[in-house]
């Protein structure tokens, strides 16, 4: 199941650049959430500051607490842990090039030491019937590198990868951006789907996308979160005026 | 002023000179880069080939006058030499090549271990072999295999380390995201992940180095120092097939001519199977994935 979170006062930079100021943010359970703002405002960083994959970049510096359920990310855990709870799909499908279809999803079992043949199967498949890839792949699971899927089978896979390891957050950055219409739609249908293991947080360049899928929505911009409020609010009465001009297309 | 359509076919009669040129220039630049390999090969075939028997694969050198005998000495010798070689060269190169991709990005002491290994890569071989000799063969009394294989193990190194290098930061930024992304600890990711994916370069890096200390004689002169007999003892001197190339190939007799050609084709002959197996093997490793 998945959890809430709570993140508090979180800054972040990048070197001398104060990309997230004090950011507040209740992100609610079992549903998904949407992040939608201008290029540069900071939606990809946070995301990335709530599984502590921002702290990969040597020059990046992070301030403020993110609670997942029960424990504070920064302050209890350890990255490594905390990116076995949070699970993140990215912008672009990265499989891994190397392996199979079936070694790709359970390369995150595998690496960390997980070693139960039989129920490595059964979780293979499982996650690929949550990505809902199982049907087009399950022949050829062992035989076709990940790398020879379309470009939206191997987002759905790269996404089966992540449900694999069993995570109660999911974090989504653009997951369609790179895609065709079609799997667009796939993915989206997905999300629908798994908020209701998952918490789902989604960063998007796509309004549209935003409304379809999320039950909350947050606006970023310059590095700070101008509103926050059910998609329903944020789509069809505003209460900034920058989130109006935004979500009207006047800049953007 | 010539109508339209004419000055078009003029432009496109021009298009199609230069693009055949074009071609041509290519074409002869391939042939001069591939000529030099099959020339030396056929030449070796021609000179050699004649005095390959199994004699040749399975004696050792019969006294001068007497004709016949092979190179088995030498030829088990240089594989001693080059596995003892290997053992050091890839190992230590491949953890440099990964200490200066993924670990010591932008540290000074990166920069001074990639320009020390530069500069390793630019010592001439007999220097290495003196180096050897003065740190071995003279300390431990005698000359042997081990001190032989250790000068073309070091001669290995920054080949193999710059290989593994360059290829390891040709790995995309988004596969190793995704490893980390699903909670895979840093060094597990750059092992099993990062350097999984570079593997075919950095195989390719080991086997340029392999091949290139394969053909060295001047760093094994001071070291392995040469063997009339059969031996893989590392603490005895051995002979290597360059070292035999050379011994007969200077000597005055016309058997032992025929023998350094026909040692010369087999040396060449052993490296480009070794380096096809090698392939070969890793191909098909990282088909069957990471498991």
């Amino acid at each position: 199941m998945g959890v809430g979170i709570e993140v508090t006062n979180l800054n972040a930079w990048y070197g001398a650049n104060h990309t997230l100021q004090d950011i507040n943010l209740p992100i609610p359970a079992n549903h998904a959430t949407a992040l939608i703002g201008p290029s540069g405002c900071g939606k990809s960083t946070f995301v990335r500051c709530l599984n502590r994959m921002h702290e990969t970049n040597p020059i990046a510096k992070v301030t403020g607490s993110v609670r997942i359920g029960d424990i504070d990310i920064y302050e209890d855990s350890s990255p490594v842990e905390i990116r076995r709870r949070v699970g993140m799909v990215f912008q672009r499908p990265n499989p891994f090039p190397t392996m199979s279809i079936y070694d790709n999803v359970c390369s995150g079992l595998k690496l960390n030491g997980y070693n139960n043949r039989k129920a490595t199967d059964e979780i293979v498949e499982r996650s690929l019937r949550n990505a809902a890839l199982w049907d087009e792949v399950k022949d050829d699971l062992k035989k076709k590198s990940g790398a020879s899927l379309s470009g939206g089978q191997q987002q759905r896979m790269c996404i089966a990868r992540a449900l694999a390891v069993d995570p109660e957050v999911l974090l989504m950055d653009e997951p369609a951006s790179a895609l065709d219409p079609v799997s667009t739609s796939k993915i989206e249908d997905l999300i629908f789907q798994l908020k209701t293991q998952y918490t789902i947080v989604i960063v998007t360049h796509n309004m549209q996308q935003a409304a379809r899928v999320a039950e909350k929505t947050g606006f970023f911009l310059n590095g700070r979160m101008v509103e926050f409020d059910s998609t329903h609010k944020i789509f069809t009465n505003p209460s900034d005026k920058r989130t109006e001009d935004y979500i009207t297309g006047r800049f953007g | 002023m010539k109508p339209a359509t004419q000055r078009n076919r003029t432009r496109s009669t021009v298009r199609m000179l230069v693009d055949h040129l074009a071609t041509a220039l290519a074409v002869l630049a391939t042939i001069l880069v591939v000529a030099p390999l099959v020339a030396i090969f056929v030449y070796l075939l021609f000179k050699g080939a004649s005095s390959l028997n199994l004699a040749f694969f399975f004696e050792i050198p019969k006294p001068v006058g007497e004709s016949g005998g092979g190179m088995a000495n030498a030829i088990v010798g240089s594989g001693v030499l080059l596995g003892v070689a290997s053992l050091i060269g890839v190992p230590i190169g491949i953890g440099g090549g990964i200490f200066l991709a993924e670990f010591g990005r932008g540290t000074r002491l990166a920069n001074a271990v990639r320009f020390t290994a530069d500069v390793l890569n630019g010592v001439p071989s007999i220097v290495m072999g003196i180096a050897i000799y003065s740190l071995i063969v003279f300390n431990q009394g005698h000359f042997s295999a081990l001190a032989g294989g250790v000068a073309l193990g070091i001669m290995m190194i920054p080949t193999v380390t710059r290989t593994t290098e360059e290829m390891l930061l040709m790995v995309p930024h988004a596969i190793r995201e995704a490893a980390l992304g699903l909670g895979v600890p840093n060094w597990r990711s750059v092992l099993s992940i990062t350097l999984k994916t570079a593997s075919p370069g950095v195989i390719t890096g080991c086997m340029l180095a392999f091949a290139r200390v394969a053909g060295e004689t001047a760093p094994l002169l001071f070291t392995a120092l040469g063997n009339q007999f059969m031996s893989v003892n590392l603490n005895r001197p051995i002979q290597a097939l360059p070292l035999q190339i050379y011994l007969f190939a200077i000597s005055p007799y016309d058997d032992q001519h025929r023998l350094a050609w026909a040692g010369a084709l087999v040396l060449i002959a052993l490296i480009v199977i070794a380096v096809s197996l090698v392939r070969y093997v890793a191909s098909r490793g990282i088909l069957k994935g990471a498991s």
